[in-house]
């Protein structure tokens, strides 16, 4: 699936791009002569009104794409990440991310015993504001529903059908 | 028959008659121009008139709209300046819709359809409204803002042969009201209800229990927190819906509820509009495909959720499309299937998904060339792009010499030719000599005074132009104002005209609705010249800034620069709802 190369295309950065262009002032002489290299284009954030786009749909469109974006708490951990689902194609692939992201392992999913074989249990926030086991729904419905991730100690998440 | 031949003929006829005839204009050109020729054609018009259309809400008022047409029904009026979509008018300016409700509403008119375009409507104006006007039919605002679901409410509950309640893109403070659940069990006459752009949930209930209760609901465009369940539902009540904005589109595509939704979807005919799609599964696209065949208008420009391939893939089965409304996650190799489905395209617009400049959008002035190779009814085009050349402009404009509107915005607003590196200049050039019928044209990237030469000479039919970051002395105005003899709407940020343009044909601005300039070269000497010598005109300067701002430098000096200037013909002189910000000279 070539996800990667379209979600940069369709990615919105709130801040300053981390790995990519740098960013040159902003030009406020209205008749700057075209630059000859390939510079890149001054952060157009900063023009007020340009691009001229209605502030409904700017607001929109900010929201809807954040709306994928969760965040990420971890016990013990002293600040959030934040994760954008739509990367994910399935509970394998997140799982993936967030053992890779804080540096633990989560184990292996089953109904019965929820997360068995490691210290932490996924869990999320949902719509209602409830805490739920991660891997319950299927994938969609959890797309749609998590509000926020928390990676749980597991012996917190006994309530939640984990196995320590 | 000349018209003055008919008129003498048509003045044998009595009233009735002349009435009558003039029932078959519809058209509020063809009405005012009639209006003109005698005084008892006047008179005729006047009272027959039941539809009056105001551009500029402060060029008349009330009291003037009223003892004019006192049959009046429908009303459509606007307020704000254009570039107020673009935060470019403080909050404040005015444009209050309140006052012409109480003054109709005193006068005893049977107001039955109100149309509102970047206009504040306070709660207080919806419940007089609501209140006042047994009749009343119809309600659309479109970029309004300052009201809320209790101003809906008040519309819901008594309005009782309320058709249609459209709501576009308007700032709603959503207090999370029951506004829905206000329509009385007797509102059975709905035609119409948009409400895509309230940020709260409904009582689904009582909206499924409305659409049962409707069945002349033809339009029906829901917001982001209805989800796919309820959908489901309302188009097994609702399939002969013909407009259709969904809420929520993310399910689970192997459920139940999705399989009842493909079934229902299948079963509506008549859908030949869709929108919506704000929160999307791309899995779950494949459900409209059967209704895809029969759309003629398509907006996506608010599901960012879609990805290209999707959007690709869907796009196939719109053979029949006639109005597209994308975003820029299409790049230019979608829009070369666009190119190849759509045949019957006549509308295009390209927005941008990437609101954060980083520079990665995925359109250029490739896709623009394949469109227009690709389309032969293309007529209007709004277009987002990261860079354009000449080259391509022209070969646009040789491809599509019908384009009535033409807006092209890149991303960087000075960009050169991304080929050769020289201004647009002779692209837009192009594009205006070969559509002799271009009525709205914006200019962007860089563009020198020759650029303005070619537009005051070739384009003849223009009213409306939107200039930005242009130009390089007065001579680019001066060709735009001496050139474009139908220009009715000029505004024009951040380029180098000043006062010599501004006040080299001031009686031009009494033929036009309005000028705007914001961050140019004119004084506010030379305003004030302008609004001296021409008592037709409102000339209001914004100035944001407080005075003795800035080291003292008294902001009263008429050498100064004047930060944002709005000037509009008027009948009733200077506005007296104007905030402290805004003087009229």
């Amino acid at each position: 699936m070539d996800s990667d190369l379209n979600l940069k295309a369709t990615e919105l950065r709130l801040g300053l791009p981390g790995t990519t262009d740098a960013i040159s002032p902003p030009k406020n002489n209205k008749r700057s002569s075209p630059d000859s290299d390939s510079a890149p284009s001054p952060p157009k954030a900063q023009i007020v009104g340009w691009p001229p786009i209605r502030s409904y749909r700017k607001n929109n469109l900010a929201e809807a794409e954040s709306g994928s974006f969760v965040k990420v708490s971890m016990d013990g951990a002293p600040y959030l990440r934040k994760i954008d689902l739509k990367v994910y194609n399935g509970y394998l692939e997140l799982l993936e991310g967030l053992e890779k992201m804080f540096k633990l392992t989560i184990g292996e999913y089953s109904e019965r015993e929820g997360y068995k074989g490691s210290e932490y249990a996924p869990a999320y926030e949902d719509k209602d504001g409830d805490l739920m086991l991660v891997g319950d729904v299927p994938w969609e419905m959890f797309e749609s529903s998590c509000k926020k991730l928390r990676i749980m100690k597991a012996s917190d998440a006994r309530g939640l059908g984990c196995a320590v | 028959m000349c018209l003055f031949q008919f008129q003498s003929v048509m003045n044998y006829f009595p009233e009735e008659v002349l009435e009558h005839v003039f029932d078959f204009l519809t058209s509020h050109r063809d009405r005012n121009t009639v209006s003109l020729v005698c005084k008892s054609w006047y008179s005729v018009e006047r009272f027959s008139r039941e539809k009056v259309f105001i551009g500029n809400c402060y060029a008349v008022n009330p009291e003037r709209l009223i003892a004019r047409f006192p049959r009046l029904r429908s009303l459509t009026l606007k307020g704000k300046p254009h570039f107020a979509d673009f935060n470019l008018v403080p909050d404040g300016w005015g444009g209050h819709v309140y006052p012409w409700i109480e003054a109709m509403a005193k006068s005893g008119i049977n107001l039955e359809e109100l149309k509102l375009k970047r206009m504040v409507v306070s709660d207080e104006s919806l419940e007089l409204l609501a209140k006042s006007f047994p009749n009343f039919k119809s309600l659309v605002l479109v970029s309004c803002e300052g009201f809320t679901t209790v101003g809906l409410a008040a519309i819901a509950s008594n309005c009782r042969f309320l058709r249609e309640l459209d709501l576009q893109e308007n700032e709603v403070d959503d207090l999370k009201g029951k506004w829905l659940s206000c329509f009385p069990e007797s509102c059975t006459s709905l035609v119409s209800l948009n409400f895509a752009c309230l940020k709260g949930e409904v009582n689904v209930v009582a909206l499924e229990r409305l659409v049962a209760r409707c069945p002349n609901l033809r339009s029906l465009r829901l917001n982001h927190t209805v989800p796919l369940e309820v959908l489901q539902k309302i188009l097994v009540r609702a399939p002969q819906l013909s407009d259709l904005g969904t809420g929520s589109f993310t399910h689970d595509p192997d459920s139940e509820t999705f399989i009842k939704l493909k079934n229902a979807m299948k079963n509506c005919h008549s859908i030949r509009s869709l929108s919506g799609f704000l929160d999307v599964n791309g899995r779950c696209l494949p459900a409209i495909y059967p209704i895809c065949i029969s759309l003629t208008s398509l907006n996506l420009s608010y599901a960012p959720g879609i990805f290209s391939n999707e959007l690709i893939k869907l796009i196939c089965h719109c053979k029949k499309i006639e109005r597209l409304w994308i975003l820029d996650t299409i790049g230019d190799k979608g829009l070369g299937v666009v190119a190849n489905t759509c045949k019957e395209l006549q509308e295009l617009r390209v927005f941008p998904s990437d609101l954060y400049g980083v520079g990665n959008t995925a359109v250029t002035e490739e896709g623009l060339v394949a469109i227009s190779a690709g389309c032969p009814k293309l007529n209007s085009i709004l277009y987002f792009c990261q860079q354009m050349t000449n080259a391509a402009l022209i070969t646009v404009a040789k491809n599509c010499p019908n384009f009535i509107r033409f807006r092209l915005c890149t991303l960087d607003p000075i960009v050169p030719d991304a080929v050769t590196n020289q201004p647009l200049d002779e692209g837009f050039g192009a594009i205006v000599q070969s559509c002799k019928r271009l009525t709205r044209l914006s200019v962007s990237g860089l563009l020198t005074d020759q650029v303005f030469l070619y537009i005051g000479m070739y384009a003849e039919q223009l009213e409306m132009l939107s200039i930005a970051f242009a130009g390089d002395s007065d001579k680019g105005m001066l060709y735009v104002l001496n050139g474009c003899k139908k220009l009715k709407k000029l505004e024009i940020r951040d380029s180098p005209f000043g006062n010599m343009a501004l006040l080299s044909d001031m009686g031009k601005y009494e033929t036009m609705r309005s000028l705007w300039m914001s961050s140019c070269e004119v004084t506010l000497g030379g305003c004030k010249t302008l609004a001296e010598k021409m008592p037709w005109l409102n000339v209001e300067i914004i100035n944001e800034h407080e005075a003795g701002e800035g080291e003292g430098e008294a902001s009263c000096d008429d050498r100064h620069r004047v930060e944002k200037m709005y000037l509009y013909r008027t009948l009733v002189g200077p506005r007296k709802d104007a905030p402290d910000f805004v003087w009229t000279l």
